[in-house]
């Protein structure tokens, strides 16, 4: 285990003093040849790095009028420096948004603009070195691309952007991070980033089935690859395996069942993550976006949901109908695409699903908004959407429900520490630090409301709070799916019922 | 004509070249610059009049730096603020006869030059106090704020202090702009403001001043949330390459 000091938990939230330096040494493993060459980008640091280097920032910057506004209008004003949880955490200086910003800015300014020509010293442009390079590797890899900083930013300058070009430019001159390309790779070539191929994902299926049924004595089904269903569910993969992801699988199943839907899963898209947005790289994202648009038509389905998954929810609510659309096959009286929350809400609306409350009465339950769900996307037809809808699911099925204080939920969420591709063994120092603001509010509502549980709707969320918990005194239990309460709280009728109330199905 | 009255003409003259060739040029590049992705920081308006809203928010109370920071929002926005006032009351050296409006607030000018130092030495002072906001500082951004304070200062100098023959400033930017080239008063306290000024308009377009009209066109602020609705695409990339549909 890598060695360092967990942060102490404070009574209240303290900005600390910059600690220049602290996180210097932060720096996942780099990829090797085979990952990086396996979708597209050099084996290696090339020769000339420092040229395609900074053409490709001219190129990236001349196609994203995001960049082009957000590296001019920066005034330095400071209203970002006190918004990362990663600087909440380390101290650091560079991981002030704005600060990680001048790592691409100066050098920008460097090479694109009058100012940094002609004036560089006066401006604070840079040259990109090895030693700047070696900068970008470790403090673009400390930003989880949670947006945090542009909802404060007085022009709206959105980090993760400039983090995301940072990654493409790094990966185009060969210094791509392991654990994002890895990734990447096996979701263009299995289908899913775990790699799970279609028998294990079969067996797993399978063995759940088995469970509800010893559980709950009902047959309820987790269908894969079911030609002419109505629904496609696309799940992050670690819904399939890990703890308390699975749980929540469990529940979507059951609210389908409950509500007599007729869904699959596909071994083809198995995967609703999609790292392809971490590194900036508009043609992975499109190539694993794909997968989901093509299993959709192989399998003929009408509808496609998607399960509990942050920057998955943002990439398939955003961007995937500009990515792989128009869906035009899909039933248009449905929102395309849908989140399973989206779904269970209606139903719940509808008095479609019964839903016994006391099932969860041994939890007191607080809510963590996702970063990517809260400032990068939207559930249902109302701004703000994404944050009523799953709050009022998890009211329907508990009866003991706090939220955290008021700057740390919703728009003003922090990210879990793990977002963004950094949800890696190699980053731990990092993920236990960028955990601390998140960790400070549930201790507040641990300590003033007996909170036992936290409620995450993100599969990257619920894997960085099993880890993270221990460290601060929690259980890594102590974080639940959302529709891990859902399954729990749903009572399960007959069939011959459910099939009937699939009439009762709602459209939006 | 002196020296120096050619002088100034010939700088405000480039001054005003660079200034508008250059936001021109700026603002043409971020109109035509495609978004290929939507990408509204949500909670985000679902609507065109919506955004219209969200922008006006931001535009006029600095919306989101009030969220962030009480203080920089509080030197900032009184900055902004005064900077407008002290601008429209310097309307009337430029029209004949003066806009009636332009005489109705006029007057609050004087006291708008007090309430912008203000602004600027509260901005300024958190760059030294705050230890987060002095790391980002770079000499530009000090520099800026003397250039701004320095403008302050003389105008209010020869406002409150020294005085100036202002019927003649008025026929000289009169003259400037029918081409009818009048003497500028030899005062060397107008000669700094103006010089000054003439700096401000030209560094404009190559400094962070863009935050002015890049404001404008920022997607995190000016993009509709309705993607799903609507289907996004900005430039070629947005059809999936080698598909036909």
């Amino acid at each position: 285990m890598i060695d360092f000091e967990t942060p102490v938990l404070k009574e209240y939230p303290i900005i600390p003093l910059i600690q220049p330096g602290a996180m210097a040494d932060s720096k996942p493993y780099v990829a090797k040849q085979d990952l990086q060459e396996k979708i597209g980008f050099p084996g290696e640091l090339i020769d000339d790095w420092q040229d395609v280097a900074i053409k490709k920032m001219g190129e990236l910057v001349g196609k994203s009028r995001a960049l082009l506004v957000f590296l001019d209008s920066c005034v330095k004003c400071g209203a970002c420096t006190d918004k990362c949880h990663y600087f909440l955490g380390t101290a650091d200086p560079v991981n002030m948004p704005v600060a990680r910003q001048d790592l691409f800015r100066d050098v920008y300014r460097r090479y694109y603009t009058f100012a940094g020509r002609y004036f560089p010293k006066l401006v604070g442009a840079r040259e990109f070195d090895r030693e700047m390079l070696d900068l970008w590797y470790s403090y673009f890899h400390q930003c989880s691309q949670c947006r945090r900083c542009s909802v404060y930013c007085p022009f709206g300058i959105d980090t993760a952007e400039i983090s995301m070009a940072a990654r493409e430019i790094m990966d185009t001159i060969g210094v791509g991070q392991k654990y994002c390309n890895e990734i990447i790779g096996k979701a263009q070539t299995i289908g899913n980033n775990l790699g799970l191929p279609k028998p294990a994902l079969k067996d797993t299926l399978e063995g759940l089935e088995e469970d509800i049924e010893d559980e709950t004595g009902v047959k309820v089904r987790l269908p894969l690859d079911q030609k002419n269903a109505d629904i496609l569910l696309v799940t992050p993969s670690a819904d399939f395996f890990a703890e308390p992801q699975v749980d929540g699988l469990i529940g979507y199943a059951k609210v389908f069942h409950a509500a007599g839907l007729n869904w699959t899963l596909s071994s083809h898209a198995s995967e609703a993550a999609n790292f392809g947005m971490f590194i900036g790289s508009y043609e992975n994202m499109q190539k694993i976006s794909m997968r989901i648009r093509d299993a959709a038509q192989e399998l003929g389905v009408k509808r496609i949901v998607f399960g509990e998954c942050g920057h998955a929810w943002r990439v398939a609510y955003s961007f995937m109908n500009t990515l792989a659309g128009p869906f035009d096959f899909l039933d248009q009286n449905y929102p395309i695409p849908q989140h399973i929350c989206e779904v269970t809400h209606d139903l719940i609306q509808r008095n479609a699903l019964t839903l016994d409350k006391s099932a969860n009465d041994d939890r007191v339950l607080t809510f963590h908004d996702s970063c990517n769900i809260s400032r990068g996307s939207r559930m249902g037809n109302i701004p703000g959407g994404q944050f009523v809808i799953p709050r009022e699911i998890i009211k329907a099925t508990c009866n003991h429900f706090y939220d955290m204080a008021d700057d740390t939920i919703k728009e003003a969420t922090f990210c879990c520490g793990g977002g963004g591709g950094l949800l890696a063994d190699d980053l731990i120092e990092l993920r236990v630090k960028g955990a601390l603001p998140r960790m400070e509010a549930l201790k507040q509502v641990v300590e003033n409301h007996g909170v036992t549980h936290m409620v995450a709707i993100c599969a990257i969320c619920k894997s960085q709070f099993s880890r993270v918990l221990p460290y601060y005194g929690f259980d890594m239990d102590q974080v639940i799916s959302l529709h891990q309460l859902v399954g729990n709280a749903i009572v399960l009728g007959d069939s011959e019922q459910n099939t009937l109330s699939a009439n009762s199905d709602v459209k939006t | 004509m002196s020296l120096l009255t050619l002088i100034f003409i010939l700088l405000f003259y480039a001054a005003i070249a660079i200034m508008l060739v250059g936001l021109v040029y700026k603002i043409r590049l971020y109109a035509f610059t495609p978004t290929p992705l939507r990408i509204p920081t949500t909670p985000a308006p679902t609507t065109r009049s919506g955004v219209i809203v969200r922008l006006f928010f931001e535009v006029f109370l600095f919306n989101s730096l009030f969220k962030a920071n009480k203080w920089t929002w509080l030197f900032g926005w009184l900055f902004h603020a005064a900077l407008l006032v002290v601008l429209l009351r310097h309307l009337r050296y430029f029209t004949d006869p003066v806009w009636g409006w332009v005489s109705f607030v006029q007057p609050y000018g004087k006291y708008g030059a007090f309430i912008m130092l203000f602004g600027l030495c509260g901005l300024w002072a958190r760059r030294f106090l705050v230890d987060r906001v002095r790391y980002v500082s770079s000499p530009s951004d000090h520099l800026m704020l003397a250039l701004l304070i320095g403008i302050g200062l003389t105008g209010m100098g020869i406002k409150f202090v020294t005085g100036t023959d202002i019927v003649a400033i008025k026929a000289f930017f009169l003259g400037l702009i029918y081409f009818d080239w009048q003497p500028l008063p030899a005062d060397w306290l107008l000669g700094i403001h103006l010089v000054l000024v003439v700096l401000l308009m030209i560094i404009f377009p190559f400094s962070k001043l863009l935050h002015a009209p890049g404001l404008f066109f920022s997607p995190t602020r000016n993009q509709i949330d309705n993607p799903r609705e609507k289907r996004h695409s900005s430039n070629a990339s947005a059809t999936p390459a080698g598909r036909n549909w």
